[in-house]
């Protein structure tokens, strides 16, 4: 096991490699200008000048493996730096992935900006597997009851109806009629006693529902899926031919053989948590990673759009690999080495 | 809390001050501003975007700004230079600001003439990519006669030298705290891009990048009675439609910038009654661009929409006049308005719409659609009507391919004037260009604005500030796009005329505003007349605010935030 997740491990490093050269070159040679956002009133040879401040006068490959070394090298230093308070070398000097937009390092931001992210779309991912799994297990055991009709109608509806839809409906419906939640999400707001975050659960609620309504209706139809494949098995029939106690063979035996592909569809979910709700924090204003993609591409921040997009690269591949492992450890039929 | 010790700070210190105070400052409390286009920096001569130069409007000021009625009044300066008073020299070649000698930075330092000439340095630095640099062309040197007294000389006679230092685009940073961001530094000073010390009403307490901005009321503000707001919360992000939304239905925001929606939506919304869409115009003109040059697809790229200077490459069909008269009397801006804009725009037959002074009123036959002078213009210029209802000449079809950037008003708008035009024989192609690469001014792409590889092309310009001078120059004939100047160039007609060319001439020598405005008005004339141009809408600016907010005077000459000094609650 331990020798099959270093293989893997080393083998992520050319992914890594080619993927970051890919996500680069993509970006960099699209037909895309800082400065076209600009007011038509800003004469041409001032956007000249801008765009070579923004080190746009090199050459691509050049700025590839500047952007490589600042990725790999100063980035992870400079956060070193900033949790332990440490100065490592020469700190002063060293060259960050500067943001064309806001000019600060893009690292920077997105720390800033985890927070709500994790929040809200974390928390999203907690409630979809909380309401998900039993309602999977009950859906399948009682197939074609009235429960399963409803629960598949409901996972239907969330799977069919775009996020921007229902985040709106909510609103329309929470905020504009009955003004009960706030349509906009306060970034600035800190929990410190109970008013406030009962504040922070109001303002969450829309956003998180909207979120685990899409999620959940995923992960309830694979768990029913792969209940019903396991209450057919053998086992089961064997199981309860001894006359163990129909609760036992359901939450013990059926449910735990059942799980094991959920966990790996959970895990490789779990990499979405970080590339936000790109959609959902737009309409709430959450303005957690999925936003600041978002304004990224908007404003044709290519640093940032690179960076952002090369962080969920390396999330899928490693996530990958956890999700791997632990159907290992889930199953012990299956052995890699 | 902090707000709240600022708070007690500002009524404790205005307990010593004299006579009965009307307002207080801070007294009002918070104040909610939403722009769903999120300021990414408060430093605007990194961005040059609006929402950073309007955030940034809070906290540092310019010399002077424009009211809402395009009018010039001070703001740091104590009075306005003109020739009268002296403040002008009279061959037009430097102008002296006296400055307010009471004024302080937010961290208490007073505000001096060094200040502004800093400023100047930090943008003019070539190695800075300053985004305002226009504004300090021609500025030969600034020097200080005294602290409070600032000389600006000009290489040439300047007859308009409000530009630099002047209106919310070009505001004075503190020197002391960008002494060590000038020239290739000033991208990496975060800190003081972040959160610069102004003099402006407010100041920064914590800026998030692209998210929103927190800021409470400067307690070293010049007027000790403002601001009426303690804080300031600065919120971005989202789109244009819940930003409304969030001021005119829910109320849980005070002020919403920019709010460019379907007109029916906005008046559904306001008729909640939670608050007010107000607009204001300035000089922003949706109009339609008609190719002087050849742009078919079988030309070299030295050839298609290139401007030759004998004139050898001319557009083969929309050099006649006749043809550009009839395609602008086949429209009919009226409906176009009220499609599109509603209250936000209004139709308008000139391509210098503002302010008042400048305006022309010899073209407003345009306003009323007349397909049947279009026909027999088309008649008359020799094109037949075709079997398939296309008019043709010489074998020739008459077609033009029409594009624009991808926008769903826009993409109304073609189809709507595509419609139009065949009723009169005309059929058009359309096209739609994604906005950055149509605005991108990218030399090698075949899309932008400026290559013009097509017949008819749309969108929107306006110029800044309140003199029309450079952008009247922007049709004169060397400044057509083209290989030689890396196909940069504000001539995107390709228009050329040597009366034109005479009267920008002439307008860069002229002094005083009834002379100016006089050929100002010839030029937009020619424009008109001669078909270079249709234009279709007058844009306003569309805000919308909060019945309990109180002050806001909608302004598109500045920022619409110029005088939130002002803004209080309403009671």
């Amino acid at each position: 096991m331990l020798r099959y997740a270093a293989r893997r491990l080393l083998i992520s490093i050319p992914t890594l490699l080619a993927i970051s050269f890919i996500v680069f070159a993509l970006l960099d040679l699209a037909p895309s200008d800082p400065t076209a956002n600009l007011p038509l009133t800003i004469p041409p040879e001032v956007r000249e000048k801008i765009r070579l401040s923004l080190g746009l006068g090199e050459p691509f490959i050049i700025r590839y493996f500047k952007w490589l070394e600042q990725f790999l090298i100063n980035e992870p230093l400079a956060v070193l730096e900033q949790m332990t308070g440490l100065t490592i070398g020469d700190s002063e000097n060293r060259l960050r992935v500067l943001s064309w937009a806001t000019r600060s390092p893009v690292t920077d931001l997105i720390v800033e900006r985890l927070p709500q992210t994790l929040w809200v779309v974390g928390m999203s991912y907690v409630v979809a597997v909380v309401i998900a799994v039993p309602l999977g297990v009950i859906s399948a055991y009682r197939q074609y009851s009235l429960f399963d009709q409803i629960g598949t109608f409901i996972s239907m509806l969330g799977f069919s109806i775009p996020t921007f839809f229902t985040g709106l409906l909510l609103i329309v419906i929470f905020s504009v009629w009955l003004g009960w939640l706030p349509s906009i999400y306060d970034t600035t707001h800190v929990v410190e006693d109970w008013d406030s975050f009962w504040f922070q659960v109001k303002q969450m609620a829309m956003p998180t529902m909207v979120l685990a309504l899409a999620n959940a209706s995923q992960i309830s139809r694979f768990m029913r899926a792969s209940m019903l494949d396991n209450l057919t098995q053998d086992y089961v029939r064997t199981a309860r031919a001894k006359g163990v106690r129909e609760r036992t063979v359901v939450l013990l035996h059926v449910l735990r053989n059942s799980l094991i592909p959920v966990v790996t569809v959970i895990a490789l979910g779990v990499p979405t948590i970080f590339g936000g709700a790109i959609v959902t924090e737009q309409i709430f204003r959450v303005n957690g990673i999925g936003a600041l993609l978002i304004t990224g591409i908007e404003s044709n921040d290519i640093p940032l759009v690179q960076t952002l997009t090369f962080i969920f690269a390396i999330l899928i591949v490693v996530f990958n690999l956890i999700a791997d492992l632990l159907y290992g450890v889930l199953d012990p039929r299956i052995r890699y080495d | 809390m902090t707000g709240l010790k600022h708070l007690l700070a500002a009524s404790t210190a205005l307990a010593f001050c004299a006579g009965p105070a009307l307002a207080e400052r801070g007294a009002d409390g918070e104040l909610k501003i939403i722009y769903w286009q999120a300021p990414s920096t408060m430093n605007p001569f990194l961005s040059g975007g609006t929402k950073e130069v309007e955030a940034a409007s809070m906290v540092i000021e310019p010399l002077a700004r424009y009211s809402n009625t395009g009018e010039i009044i001070p703001a740091l300066a104590a009075e306005i230079p003109t020739l009268e008073n002296g403040g002008i020299s009279e061959d037009l070649k430097s102008i002296t600001w006296k400055l307010k000698t009471d004024v302080l930075w937010s961290d208490g330092t007073p505000f001096t003439a060094a200040d502004a000439i800093f400023t100047w340095q930090y943008c003019t630095n070539p190695e800075g990519g300053c985004a305002q640099g226009a504004y300090f062309d021609g500025v030969a040197n600034m020097e200080a006669l005294d602290p409070h007294t600032l000389k600006i000389t000009f290489t040439e006679a300047k007859p308009f030298p409000y530009t630099a230092l002047v209106g919310s685009e070009s505001p004075i940073i503190q020197a002391a705290q960008f002494a060590e961001c000038t020239g290739s530094r000033a991208p990496e000073c975060t800190e003081q891009n972040f959160n610069p010390i102004g003099t402006g009403p407010f100041r920064v307490v914590e800026f998030r990048a692209n998210d929103v901005i927190t800021l409470e009321a400067n307690p070293n503000y010049r007027d000790p009675a403002k601001p009426a707001f303690a804080t300031v919360t600065f919120k971005g992000g989202g789109d244009a439609e819940s930003a409304a939304r969030s001021v005119l239905q829910t109320g849980e925001f005070d002020y919403a910038w920019n709010l460019q929606i379907s007109p029916e939506v906005l008046n559904e919304m306001e008729a909640a009654g939670q608050g007010k869409v107000v607009v204001a115009f300035a000089t922003s003109v949706e109009r339609i661009l008609v190719n002087f040059t050849n742009p078919d697809p079988a030309l070299g790229p030295d050839e298609r929409s290139v401007w030759k200077e004998d004139g050898s490459n001319a557009h083969p069909i929309l050099s006649d006049i006749r043809v550009r008269k009839a395609l602008s009397r086949a429209i009919d801006p009226v409906i176009l308005t009220e499609i599109g804009y509603g209250k936000t725009g209004r139709p308008t037959c000139n391509v210098l719409p503002g302010p008042d002074i400048y305006v022309s009123t010899a073209n407003e036959a345009c306003k009323t659609q007349d397909l049947e002078e279009a026909k027999a213009l088309l008649d008359e210029a020799g094109w037949v009507p075709g079997p398939d209802g296309v008019r043709v000449k010489d074998g020739k079809r008459l077609s033009f391919l029409y594009q624009t950037s991808t926008n769903a008003v826009r993409q109304e708008f073609q189809a709507i004037i595509k419609e139009w035009w065949s009723e009169i024989g005309v059929e058009t192609e359309l096209r739609n260009i994604s906005a950055s690469v149509f605005f991108g001014g990218d030399p090698n792409s075949p899309d932008t604005f400026q290559k013009f590889y097509a017949d008819i092309e749309m969108y929107t310009n306006n110029f800044s500030g309140v003199d029309p001078e450079a952008y009247m120059a922007q049709w004169t004939c060397e400044k057509a796009p083209r290989p030689a100047t890396q196909w940069q160039g504000e001539n995107i007609n390709r228009f050329c005329s040597a009366e034109y060319d005479a009267l920008a001439a002439e307008f860069s020598r002229t002094a005083g505003l009834e002379a100016r405005a006089e050929i100002a008005k010839k030029m937009n004339d020619i424009l008109m007349q001669e078909y270079v141009i249709i234009p279709l809408i007058h844009r306003g600016g569309t805000s919308a605010h909060a019945n309990s907010l109180g002050g806001v005077l909608i302004n598109d000459w500045d920022s619409e935030l110029w005088n939130i000094a002002d803004w209080h609650r309403v009671k």
